[in-house]
Protein backbone atom coordinates (compact mmCIF):
# COMPACT_ATOMS: atom_id res chain seq x y z
CA UNK A 1 0.00 0.00 0.00
CA UNK A 2 1.32 3.34 -1.07
CA UNK A 3 4.49 1.71 -2.24
CA UNK A 4 5.19 -0.52 1.30
CA UNK A 5 4.87 -3.74 1.89
CA UNK A 6 1.45 -4.34 5.14
CA UNK A 7 3.28 -7.99 5.93
CA UNK A 8 4.02 -6.98 9.50
CA UNK A 9 1.42 -4.46 9.85
CA UNK A 10 0.56 -0.82 9.31
CA UNK A 11 3.26 1.54 10.83
CA UNK A 12 1.93 4.73 12.39
CA UNK A 13 3.85 7.12 9.87
CA UNK A 14 1.67 4.93 7.19
CA UNK A 15 -1.61 4.90 9.45
CA UNK A 16 -1.19 8.90 9.37
CA UNK A 17 -1.57 8.64 5.89
CA UNK A 18 -4.75 6.73 5.87
CA UNK A 19 -7.81 8.43 6.76
CA UNK A 20 -9.79 5.51 8.42
CA UNK A 21 -13.68 6.17 9.52
CA UNK A 22 -13.87 2.42 11.87
CA UNK A 23 -17.56 0.80 12.48
CA UNK A 24 -19.90 3.18 14.65
CA UNK A 25 -19.95 2.30 17.88
CA UNK A 26 -21.61 2.78 21.17
CA UNK A 27 -20.24 6.26 22.39
CA UNK A 28 -20.87 6.98 26.14
CA UNK A 29 -22.69 9.85 26.21
CA UNK A 30 -20.84 11.31 28.98
CA UNK A 31 -17.62 11.01 27.29
CA UNK A 32 -15.59 14.26 27.90
CA UNK A 33 -14.75 15.04 24.37
CA UNK A 34 -16.32 17.65 21.94
CA UNK A 35 -17.10 17.61 18.73
CA UNK A 36 -14.13 19.82 17.44
CA UNK A 37 -11.87 17.68 19.67
CA UNK A 38 -13.04 14.56 17.89
CA UNK A 39 -11.85 16.34 14.62
CA UNK A 40 -8.53 17.82 16.11
CA UNK A 41 -7.58 13.95 16.89
CA UNK A 42 -7.16 13.89 13.30
CA UNK A 43 -4.33 16.53 13.44
CA UNK A 44 -2.56 14.34 16.49
CA UNK A 45 -0.62 11.88 14.03
CA UNK A 46 0.52 14.63 11.98
CA UNK A 47 1.96 16.98 15.06
CA UNK A 48 3.63 14.34 17.11
CA UNK A 49 4.28 13.86 20.40
CA UNK A 50 4.84 17.20 22.67
CA UNK A 51 3.32 19.38 19.98
CA UNK A 52 0.18 21.09 20.31
CA UNK A 53 -2.69 21.98 17.71
CA UNK A 54 -1.57 25.59 16.15
CA UNK A 55 -3.97 27.83 14.50
CA UNK A 56 -3.32 26.17 11.09
CA UNK A 57 -4.85 22.96 12.71
CA UNK A 58 -7.54 24.92 14.15
CA UNK A 59 -8.40 26.25 10.48
CA UNK A 60 -8.35 22.73 8.76
CA UNK A 61 -10.61 21.27 11.72
CA UNK A 62 -12.98 24.52 10.90
CA UNK A 63 -12.87 23.38 7.06
CA UNK A 64 -13.45 19.89 7.79
CA UNK A 65 -16.53 20.68 10.61
CA UNK A 66 -18.31 23.05 7.62
CA UNK A 67 -17.71 20.39 4.81
CA UNK A 68 -19.51 17.19 6.81
CA UNK A 69 -22.22 20.18 8.36
CA UNK A 70 -21.55 20.07 11.85
CA UNK A 71 -20.25 23.29 12.54
CA UNK A 72 -23.44 24.11 14.23
CA UNK A 73 -22.74 20.89 16.69
CA UNK A 74 -18.87 21.81 17.26
CA UNK A 75 -19.64 22.39 20.62
CA UNK A 76 -21.61 19.59 21.64
CA UNK A 77 -20.34 16.44 23.71
CA UNK A 78 -19.45 13.76 20.97
CA UNK A 79 -21.84 11.28 23.15
CA UNK A 80 -24.97 13.61 22.28
CA UNK A 81 -24.92 13.04 18.96
CA UNK A 82 -27.08 10.43 16.75
CA UNK A 83 -25.49 7.75 14.52
CA UNK A 84 -25.22 9.19 11.27
CA UNK A 85 -23.69 12.68 13.15
CA UNK A 86 -21.18 10.55 14.65
CA UNK A 87 -20.22 9.37 11.74
CA UNK A 88 -19.94 12.82 9.86
CA UNK A 89 -17.80 13.50 12.19
CA UNK A 90 -15.90 10.13 12.02
CA UNK A 91 -15.38 11.34 8.36
CA UNK A 92 -14.20 14.88 9.49
CA UNK A 93 -12.23 13.49 11.49
CA UNK A 94 -10.33 11.30 9.06
CA UNK A 95 -10.22 14.51 6.77
CA UNK A 96 -8.03 16.33 9.15
CA UNK A 97 -5.38 13.86 8.53
CA UNK A 98 -5.20 15.31 5.30
CA UNK A 99 -5.06 11.52 3.92
CA UNK A 100 -3.81 10.05 0.72
CA UNK A 101 -6.33 7.47 0.82
CA UNK A 102 -9.84 7.39 2.64
CA UNK A 103 -10.82 4.34 4.02
CA UNK A 104 -14.47 3.69 5.52
CA UNK A 105 -15.77 0.34 7.14
CA UNK A 106 -19.36 -0.54 7.11
CA UNK A 107 -19.58 3.36 7.22
CA UNK A 108 -23.71 2.96 6.50
CA UNK A 109 -24.43 0.32 8.61
CA UNK A 110 -26.54 0.29 11.70
CA UNK A 111 -28.25 4.14 10.03
CA UNK A 112 -31.72 4.56 9.05
CA UNK A 113 -32.57 5.04 5.54
CA UNK A 114 -32.55 8.67 5.01
CA UNK A 115 -28.70 9.12 6.96
CA UNK A 116 -27.62 5.96 4.87
CA UNK A 117 -27.99 8.05 2.07
CA UNK A 118 -26.97 11.66 3.23
CA UNK A 119 -23.69 9.50 4.59
CA UNK A 120 -22.72 8.18 0.72
CA UNK A 121 -24.20 11.12 -1.07
CA UNK A 122 -21.51 12.75 1.06
CA UNK A 123 -19.14 10.06 1.04
CA UNK A 124 -18.66 10.53 -2.96
CA UNK A 125 -19.01 13.82 -2.90
CA UNK A 126 -15.79 14.10 -0.96
CA UNK A 127 -14.33 11.70 -3.23
CA UNK A 128 -15.23 13.81 -6.30
CA UNK A 129 -14.04 17.16 -5.08
CA UNK A 130 -10.80 16.46 -3.35
CA UNK A 131 -9.90 13.83 -5.59
CA UNK A 132 -9.69 11.49 -3.25
CA UNK A 133 -8.79 7.72 -3.63
CA UNK A 134 -12.16 6.58 -1.40
CA UNK A 135 -12.16 2.22 -0.30
CA UNK A 136 -14.85 1.41 1.08
CA UNK A 137 -16.07 -1.79 2.58
CA UNK A 138 -19.67 -2.75 2.60
CA UNK A 139 -22.28 -5.41 2.36
CA UNK A 140 -25.09 -3.18 0.75
CA UNK A 141 -24.97 -4.08 -2.69
CA UNK A 142 -27.52 -1.25 -3.59
CA UNK A 143 -25.23 1.43 -1.80
CA UNK A 144 -22.14 0.55 -3.67
CA UNK A 145 -23.55 -0.11 -7.14
CA UNK A 146 -25.12 3.52 -6.30
CA UNK A 147 -21.74 5.42 -5.95
CA UNK A 148 -18.84 3.12 -6.47
CA UNK A 149 -16.77 3.10 -9.61
CA UNK A 150 -15.29 0.04 -9.43
CA UNK A 151 -16.27 -3.11 -6.69
CA UNK A 152 -14.44 -5.98 -5.70
CA UNK A 153 -16.31 -9.38 -4.46
CA UNK A 154 -14.88 -10.82 -1.91
CA UNK A 155 -15.54 -14.29 -0.61
CA UNK A 156 -13.47 -16.17 2.34
CA UNK A 157 -10.72 -13.41 2.35
CA UNK A 158 -9.97 -13.78 -1.63
CA UNK A 159 -11.19 -11.34 -4.06
CA UNK A 160 -13.54 -13.12 -6.35
CA UNK A 161 -14.40 -11.02 -8.79
CA UNK A 162 -14.21 -7.55 -9.72
CA UNK A 163 -14.87 -4.72 -11.97
CA UNK A 164 -17.51 -1.77 -12.60
CA UNK A 165 -21.53 -2.50 -10.73
CA UNK A 166 -22.55 -3.08 -14.21
CA UNK A 167 -19.72 -5.90 -14.78
CA UNK A 168 -19.79 -7.12 -11.16
CA UNK A 169 -23.28 -7.23 -9.91
CA UNK A 170 -25.02 -9.98 -12.21
CA UNK A 171 -27.60 -11.95 -11.11
CA UNK A 172 -26.20 -15.41 -12.24
CA UNK A 173 -22.57 -13.95 -10.53
CA UNK A 174 -23.89 -13.46 -7.27
CA UNK A 175 -26.20 -16.61 -7.22
CA UNK A 176 -22.86 -18.26 -7.65
CA UNK A 177 -20.92 -15.85 -4.76
CA UNK A 178 -23.66 -16.44 -2.28
CA UNK A 179 -24.81 -19.52 -3.10
CA UNK A 180 -21.72 -21.81 -3.79
CA UNK B 1 -11.24 26.93 74.12
CA UNK B 2 -12.00 23.39 72.69
CA UNK B 3 -11.70 24.65 68.85
CA UNK B 4 -8.02 26.20 69.31
CA UNK B 5 -6.96 22.74 70.92
CA UNK B 6 -7.86 21.19 67.42
CA UNK B 7 -6.25 24.09 65.45
CA UNK B 8 -2.55 23.58 67.39
CA UNK B 9 -2.35 20.26 66.51
CA UNK B 10 -1.32 21.92 62.95
CA UNK B 11 2.02 23.06 64.25
CA UNK B 12 3.23 19.56 64.34
CA UNK B 13 5.69 18.29 62.38
CA UNK B 14 3.73 14.50 62.14
CA UNK B 15 0.74 16.73 60.99
CA UNK B 16 3.07 19.10 58.34
CA UNK B 17 4.01 16.07 56.75
CA UNK B 18 0.40 14.20 56.63
CA UNK B 19 -0.65 17.19 55.13
CA UNK B 20 2.14 17.31 52.28
CA UNK B 21 1.01 13.68 52.34
CA UNK B 22 -2.65 14.53 51.65
CA UNK B 23 -2.03 17.08 49.01
CA UNK B 24 0.72 14.58 47.14
CA UNK B 25 -1.35 11.21 47.21
CA UNK B 26 -4.74 12.97 46.54
CA UNK B 27 -3.22 15.03 43.10
CA UNK B 28 -1.45 11.42 41.80
CA UNK B 29 -4.65 9.04 42.74
CA UNK B 30 -7.20 11.65 41.39
CA UNK B 31 -5.71 11.98 37.99
CA UNK B 32 -5.05 8.87 37.79
CA UNK B 33 -8.81 8.16 38.04
CA UNK B 34 -9.74 9.88 35.27
CA UNK B 35 -8.21 7.85 32.96
CA UNK B 36 -9.95 4.72 35.36
CA UNK B 37 -13.24 6.46 35.19
CA UNK B 38 -13.64 7.37 31.34
CA UNK B 39 -11.72 4.02 29.86
CA UNK B 40 -14.22 1.54 32.63
CA UNK B 41 -10.77 0.20 34.08
CA UNK B 42 -12.37 0.32 37.50
CA UNK B 43 -12.15 -3.29 38.27
CA UNK B 44 -8.95 -3.46 36.81
CA UNK B 45 -7.58 -0.50 39.10
CA UNK B 46 -8.94 -3.00 41.97
CA UNK B 47 -7.22 -5.99 40.78
CA UNK B 48 -3.71 -4.33 40.51
CA UNK B 49 -4.42 -2.08 44.26
CA UNK B 50 -4.79 -5.45 45.78
CA UNK B 51 -1.92 -6.94 43.70
CA UNK B 52 -0.29 -4.06 45.49
CA UNK B 53 -1.20 -4.63 48.88
CA UNK B 54 -0.13 -8.66 48.40
CA UNK B 55 3.18 -7.30 47.40
CA UNK B 56 4.08 -5.05 50.31
CA UNK B 57 3.23 -8.17 52.70
CA UNK B 58 4.82 -10.74 50.53
CA UNK B 59 7.78 -7.70 50.82
CA UNK B 60 7.55 -7.47 54.85
CA UNK B 61 7.62 -11.51 55.03
CA UNK B 62 10.77 -11.95 52.94
CA UNK B 63 12.51 -9.03 54.22
CA UNK B 64 12.94 -6.31 52.18
CA UNK B 65 11.21 -3.34 51.83
CA UNK B 66 7.23 -3.81 51.51
CA UNK B 67 7.41 -1.00 48.83
CA UNK B 68 9.62 -2.73 46.23
CA UNK B 69 7.44 -5.86 46.71
CA UNK B 70 4.22 -3.85 46.26
CA UNK B 71 5.48 -2.17 42.80
CA UNK B 72 7.01 -5.79 41.32
CA UNK B 73 3.41 -7.05 42.19
CA UNK B 74 1.77 -4.22 40.47
CA UNK B 75 3.22 -4.19 38.03
CA UNK B 76 2.99 -7.76 37.49
CA UNK B 77 -0.73 -7.72 37.84
CA UNK B 78 -1.00 -4.70 35.15
CA UNK B 79 1.00 -6.58 32.52
CA UNK B 80 -1.47 -9.85 33.08
CA UNK B 81 -4.60 -7.82 33.15
CA UNK B 82 -3.37 -5.59 30.31
CA UNK B 83 -3.70 -8.21 27.46
CA UNK B 84 -7.43 -9.09 28.87
CA UNK B 85 -8.95 -5.57 28.84
CA UNK B 86 -6.48 -4.98 25.76
CA UNK B 87 -9.53 -7.94 23.66
CA UNK B 88 -12.40 -5.25 23.12
CA UNK B 89 -15.15 -6.79 22.70
CA UNK B 90 -14.73 -10.03 24.88
CA UNK B 91 -15.70 -8.88 28.21
CA UNK B 92 -12.94 -9.05 30.90
CA UNK B 93 -14.63 -9.14 33.84
CA UNK B 94 -14.40 -12.71 34.75
CA UNK B 95 -10.66 -13.17 34.17
CA UNK B 96 -9.85 -10.01 36.10
CA UNK B 97 -12.07 -11.01 38.71
CA UNK B 98 -9.94 -14.61 39.18
CA UNK B 99 -6.53 -12.41 39.20
CA UNK B 100 -8.33 -10.29 42.01
CA UNK B 101 -9.29 -13.47 43.80
CA UNK B 102 -5.57 -14.66 43.72
CA UNK B 103 -4.43 -11.15 45.03
CA UNK B 104 -6.32 -11.72 47.93
CA UNK B 105 -5.38 -14.74 48.74
CA UNK B 106 -2.00 -14.03 48.37
CA UNK B 107 -3.01 -11.17 50.67
CA UNK B 108 -3.66 -13.04 53.05
CA UNK B 109 -1.55 -16.49 52.56
CA UNK B 110 1.77 -13.59 53.49
CA UNK B 111 -0.67 -11.89 56.56
CA UNK B 112 -0.58 -15.33 57.93
CA UNK B 113 3.16 -16.40 57.03
CA UNK B 114 3.96 -13.09 59.22
CA UNK B 115 5.62 -14.22 62.88
CA UNK B 116 4.89 -11.90 65.79
CA UNK B 117 2.50 -9.18 65.74
CA UNK B 118 0.82 -8.16 62.51
CA UNK B 119 0.55 -4.28 63.39
CA UNK B 120 2.53 -3.36 60.06
CA UNK B 121 0.37 -5.20 57.95
CA UNK B 122 -2.47 -4.16 59.12
CA UNK B 123 -1.22 -0.31 58.69
CA UNK B 124 -0.28 -1.62 54.71
CA UNK B 125 -4.32 -2.37 54.74
CA UNK B 126 -5.73 0.76 56.53
CA UNK B 127 -2.78 3.54 55.88
CA UNK B 128 -1.41 5.56 58.46
CA UNK B 129 -1.19 9.11 56.72
CA UNK B 130 -0.18 10.20 60.11
CA UNK B 131 2.87 8.32 60.49
CA UNK B 132 4.29 9.39 56.63
CA UNK B 133 8.06 9.59 57.24
CA UNK B 134 10.25 11.95 54.81
CA UNK B 135 10.86 8.92 52.40
CA UNK B 136 7.26 8.21 51.77
CA UNK B 137 7.44 12.09 51.28
CA UNK B 138 9.93 11.58 48.76
CA UNK B 139 8.02 9.02 46.90
CA UNK B 140 4.99 10.60 46.87
CA UNK B 141 6.46 13.66 45.93
CA UNK B 142 8.39 12.04 42.90
CA UNK B 143 5.07 10.00 41.71
CA UNK B 144 2.98 13.00 41.79
CA UNK B 145 5.32 15.03 39.88
CA UNK B 146 5.64 12.08 37.39
CA UNK B 147 1.61 12.00 36.31
CA UNK B 148 1.50 15.95 37.00
CA UNK B 149 4.06 16.25 34.10
CA UNK B 150 2.99 13.24 32.21
CA UNK B 151 -0.72 14.41 31.68
CA UNK B 152 0.73 17.89 31.03
CA UNK B 153 3.18 16.93 28.22
CA UNK B 154 1.26 13.93 26.35
CA UNK B 155 -2.64 15.46 27.53
CA UNK B 156 -3.77 15.21 23.48
CA UNK B 157 -2.59 11.25 23.24
CA UNK B 158 -4.12 10.66 26.32
CA UNK B 159 -7.27 12.17 25.44
CA UNK B 160 -7.34 9.99 22.09
CA UNK B 161 -7.22 7.32 23.54
CA UNK B 162 -9.41 7.41 26.10
CA UNK B 163 -11.71 8.50 23.14
CA UNK B 164 -11.18 5.46 21.36
CA UNK B 165 -8.42 3.56 21.28
CA UNK B 166 -8.95 2.29 17.53
CA UNK B 167 -9.07 5.94 16.26
CA UNK B 168 -5.99 6.83 18.10
CA UNK B 169 -3.80 3.84 16.65
CA UNK B 170 -5.66 5.04 13.39
CA UNK B 171 -3.97 8.66 13.58
CA UNK B 172 -0.96 7.34 14.21
CA UNK B 173 -0.89 7.78 18.20
CA UNK B 174 1.00 4.51 19.83
CA UNK B 175 -2.27 3.92 21.34
CA UNK B 176 -1.15 0.48 22.91
CA UNK B 177 1.99 1.94 24.71
CA UNK B 178 -0.25 5.11 25.85
CA UNK B 179 -2.57 2.53 27.51
CA UNK B 180 0.31 -0.13 29.30
CA UNK B 181 1.90 3.30 30.06
CA UNK B 182 -1.25 4.06 32.70
CA UNK B 183 -1.49 0.98 34.10
CA UNK B 184 2.17 0.78 34.99
CA UNK B 185 1.09 4.54 36.05
CA UNK B 186 -1.45 3.15 38.43
CA UNK B 187 0.56 0.58 39.89
CA UNK B 188 3.18 3.20 40.94
CA UNK B 189 0.54 5.61 42.35
CA UNK B 190 -1.30 2.86 44.41
CA UNK B 191 2.93 1.94 45.52
CA UNK B 192 3.67 5.26 46.51
CA UNK B 193 0.25 6.16 48.24
CA UNK B 194 0.08 2.60 50.16
CA UNK B 195 1.69 3.65 53.01
CA UNK B 196 -0.50 6.56 53.60
CA UNK B 197 -3.84 5.57 52.27
CA UNK B 198 -3.65 1.80 52.82
CA UNK B 199 -4.56 -0.75 50.37
CA UNK B 200 -7.98 -1.56 50.97
CA UNK B 201 -8.90 2.17 51.21
CA UNK B 202 -6.37 3.00 48.11
CA UNK B 203 -9.05 2.81 45.65
CA UNK B 204 -11.62 4.81 46.65
CA UNK B 205 -9.09 7.80 46.69
CA UNK B 206 -8.61 6.81 42.55
CA UNK B 207 -12.25 6.33 41.82
CA UNK B 208 -14.21 8.80 43.87
CA UNK B 209 -13.25 11.90 43.11
CA UNK B 210 -12.79 11.45 38.99
CA UNK B 211 -16.15 9.93 39.28
CA UNK B 212 -17.89 13.01 41.05
CA UNK B 213 -16.03 15.02 38.73
CA UNK B 214 -17.24 13.30 35.82
CA UNK B 215 -20.68 14.13 37.07
CA UNK B 216 -20.27 17.75 36.44
CA UNK B 217 -17.90 17.95 33.07
CA UNK B 218 -17.78 17.42 29.58
CA UNK B 219 -14.66 18.77 29.34
CA UNK B 220 -11.70 16.86 29.82
CA UNK B 221 -9.56 19.21 31.03
CA UNK B 222 -11.66 20.48 33.55
CA UNK B 223 -12.25 16.91 34.61
CA UNK B 224 -8.49 16.22 35.35
CA UNK B 225 -8.71 19.99 37.48
CA UNK B 226 -11.68 19.24 39.50
CA UNK B 227 -11.35 15.77 40.21
CA UNK B 228 -7.69 16.43 41.95
CA UNK B 229 -9.49 19.09 43.45
CA UNK B 230 -11.89 16.52 45.27
CA UNK B 231 -8.83 14.25 46.06
CA UNK B 232 -6.73 17.38 47.88
CA UNK B 233 -10.42 18.18 49.74
CA UNK B 234 -11.10 14.49 50.16
CA UNK B 235 -7.83 13.67 52.20
CA UNK B 236 -7.79 17.13 53.69
CA UNK B 237 -10.96 17.45 55.11
CA UNK B 238 -11.15 13.47 56.03
CA UNK B 239 -7.46 13.89 57.97
CA UNK B 240 -8.92 16.92 59.77
CA UNK B 241 -12.20 14.93 60.39
CA UNK B 242 -10.11 12.14 61.82
CA UNK B 243 -8.22 14.20 64.41
CA UNK B 244 -11.59 15.72 65.46
CA UNK B 245 -13.09 12.68 66.30
CA UNK B 246 -9.86 10.57 67.24
CA UNK B 247 -10.89 8.17 64.17
CA UNK B 248 -8.53 5.68 61.27
CA UNK B 249 -7.39 8.96 58.77
CA UNK B 250 -7.71 6.50 55.83
CA UNK B 251 -11.42 5.73 56.59
CA UNK B 252 -12.88 9.23 57.21
CA UNK B 253 -10.73 9.99 53.88
CA UNK B 254 -12.01 7.47 52.12
CA UNK B 255 -15.92 8.40 53.13
CA UNK B 256 -15.48 12.25 52.10
CA UNK B 257 -14.75 11.15 48.41
CA UNK B 258 -17.72 9.00 48.62
CA UNK B 259 -19.81 11.89 50.11
CA UNK B 260 -18.27 14.53 47.34
CA UNK B 261 -19.13 12.15 45.18
CA UNK B 262 -22.77 11.33 46.11
CA UNK B 263 -23.24 15.41 45.83
CA UNK B 264 -21.81 15.56 42.62
CA UNK B 265 -24.14 12.72 41.55
CA UNK B 266 -27.00 14.33 43.06
CA UNK B 267 -26.22 17.67 40.81
CA UNK B 268 -24.69 16.31 37.91
CA UNK B 269 -26.12 17.93 34.69
CA UNK B 270 -25.24 14.57 32.62
CA UNK B 271 -28.37 13.22 34.90
CA UNK B 272 -30.57 14.89 31.92
CA UNK B 273 -29.08 12.55 29.79
CA UNK B 274 -30.44 9.78 30.83
CA UNK B 275 -33.55 11.23 30.83
CA UNK B 276 -32.85 12.20 27.23
CA UNK B 277 -31.83 8.58 26.36
CA UNK B 278 -35.52 7.19 27.52
CA UNK B 279 -37.13 9.82 25.69
CA UNK B 280 -35.61 9.23 22.44
CA UNK B 281 -36.16 5.18 22.86
CA UNK B 282 -39.78 5.94 23.37
CA UNK B 283 -40.16 7.94 20.41
CA UNK B 284 -40.10 12.28 20.82
CA UNK B 285 -37.72 14.64 22.29
CA UNK B 286 -35.40 14.48 19.53
CA UNK B 287 -37.05 17.46 18.61
CA UNK B 288 -35.40 19.15 21.99
CA UNK B 289 -32.00 18.62 20.83
CA UNK B 290 -32.18 19.84 17.34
Amino acid sequence: MLGYSLQKGCPAFLCRRIGYVPQIQNIDPRMPVSVREVVMMGRYGRLGLLRRPGPADRRVVDSMLQLVGMSHLASRPIGHLSGGEQQRVAIARALAQEPEILLLDEPTAALDRRARVEIMTLVSEIHRSRHLTTLMVTHELKTAAAVCDRLILMKEGRIWAQGTPAEVLREELLDLLFGG
Amino acid sequence: MNIKMDFSIFGYQFMQNAILAGLLGGVACSLIGVFVVTMNLSFIGVAISHAAFAGALCGTWLGFNPLAGAFLFSLVAAAVIGPLADRGEFNPDTPIGIIFSITMGMAFLFMGLLPGPKTQALELLWGSILTVNDRDLLLLAIVAAVVVSLVVLFFKEIQAVIFHREVALAVGIPASLIFYGLLFLTGSVITASLRSIGGLLIFNLILNPAAAAYQLTYNLRLMFVLSSFFGVLSTWVGLFLSCLFDVPSGATIVIVSAVIFIIAASFSPKRKVKKWEEEVSTGPGKALFK
